[in-house]
């Protein structure tokens, strides 16, 4: 199964469960209660999902690594290089 | 009397890494990669060659390739250069015909990776026998220099989008630093379809569909070029589409 099917039949199933449950389709007689609670669910799902997803990325991005020794480390590594390099033969 | 140089440790593990180095253009930066390649491959012990795929570079890249390859030896720079500037799926493939090592190396030739990390991939494919080893940038103490925060948020981003979407099991998908056993990079390479970045991307998810084991190394990637090659429109929406086709057909 691909992923978009995947996700096609995950999001069928949360909103099969949704719908039975706001619209009383199966005619359980549930709590008047239960159908307030489970007809906004799905907004507040989306919502809910957009809220983690900027606040991973922000967090990600506010703890990205710079790798400043990395880098200060190539230069000095390039400037041994060329010099070795030279002495070996090589023309540039 | 203690002997003052290092003793290099010897390996008769039978072991032989491939290291491709597509270039195109990079008549400055392939002796310094080089060098330090054979610098940390003469360190760590292990027997290797380094195969140049050069397509057909104005800047006389392969000349200088030519030079390296009599200051090193010709068992250790392999030059199998292309006429043409032809796509890195192919360039691959072309290199892995020559390579005679049992597992193959691929990582820019532009110093954004840094050979250091090798002998780190090397232990943890031995540890977990893994299939392939890639480099991370977003794990443990692996990360970037030269990067502004646009560009943070859009990897970032970009990387989260693929992780809901595709759900991997590895944390950096268009990173190009990896380790693969040869065998599992010969039947990837066929199997791949995508250009650029997310090439990278369904390496690693046809990976997974084909039950391959991905061990995970940080590194850190020194971007050099970014100042020059700006990350575009063009190349997000490619990035896009590339991966909602991924998404829809694995």
């Amino acid at each position: 199964m691909t992923k978009l099917l995947e996700w096609l039949l995950g999001v069928s199933l949360v909103l099969a469960a949704w719908a039975v449950v706001s619209f009383d389709l199966l005619e359980q007689r549930l709590p008047q209660s239960y159908r307030e609670a489970a007809w906004p669910m799905p907004l507040y799902l989306l919502v809910s999902f957009g809220c983690y997803s900027l606040g991973t990325v922000g967090y990600r991005v506010a703890t990205f690594n710079d790798c400043d020794e990395a880098s200060a480390e190539l230069l000095g590594q390039i400037q041994e290089a060329k010099q070795d390099l030279r002495k070996k033969g090589l023309k540039i | 009397m203690a002997s003052r140089k290092a003793s290099q440790p010897k390996r008769d593990s039978g072991d032989k890494y491939s290291i491709l180095l597509p270039t195109y253009n990079e008549r400055e930066n392939l002796p310094l990669i080089v060098w330090l390649l054979v610098k940390y491959f003469g360190e760590s012990g292990y027997n290797y060659e380094i195969i140049v795929i050069d397509d057909g570079s104005p800047d006389g890249t392969l000349e200088v390739a030519e030079q390296l390859q009599n200051i090193y030896g010709e068992d250790k720079i392999l030059l199998r250069p292309r006429a043409t500037k032809l796509g890195l799926g192919t360039a691959y493939i072309h290199g892995i015909k020559h390579a005679t090592g049992n597992f193959v190396i691929i990582m820019d030739a532009d110093l954004s990776h840094h050979p250091k990390f090798i002998p780190e991939f090397i232990k943890k494919q031995k540890e977990g026998d893994y299939d392939l080893v890639s480099g991370t940038r977003y794990q443990g103490n692996g990360g970037v220099y030269g990067w502004d925060l646009r560009r943070k948020l859009i990897s970032r981003g970009a990387n989260f989008l693929s992780q809901v979407l595709l759900r991997p099991g590895a944390s950096d998908l268009t990173g190009s630093f990896r380790l693969y056993k040869k065998a599992v990079l010969e039947s990837l390479v066929e199997r791949c379809v995508s250009k650029g970045y997310v090439f990278q991307m369904e390496m690693i998810v046809r990976a997974r569909q084909l039950n391959y084991t991905i061990g995970e190394v940080p590194i850190s990637f020194v971007d050099r070029v970014y100042g020059e090659s700006k990350l575009g429109g063009n190349e997000i929406v490619s990035f896009v589409k590339g991966l909602i086709t991924l998404f829809a057909t694995t």
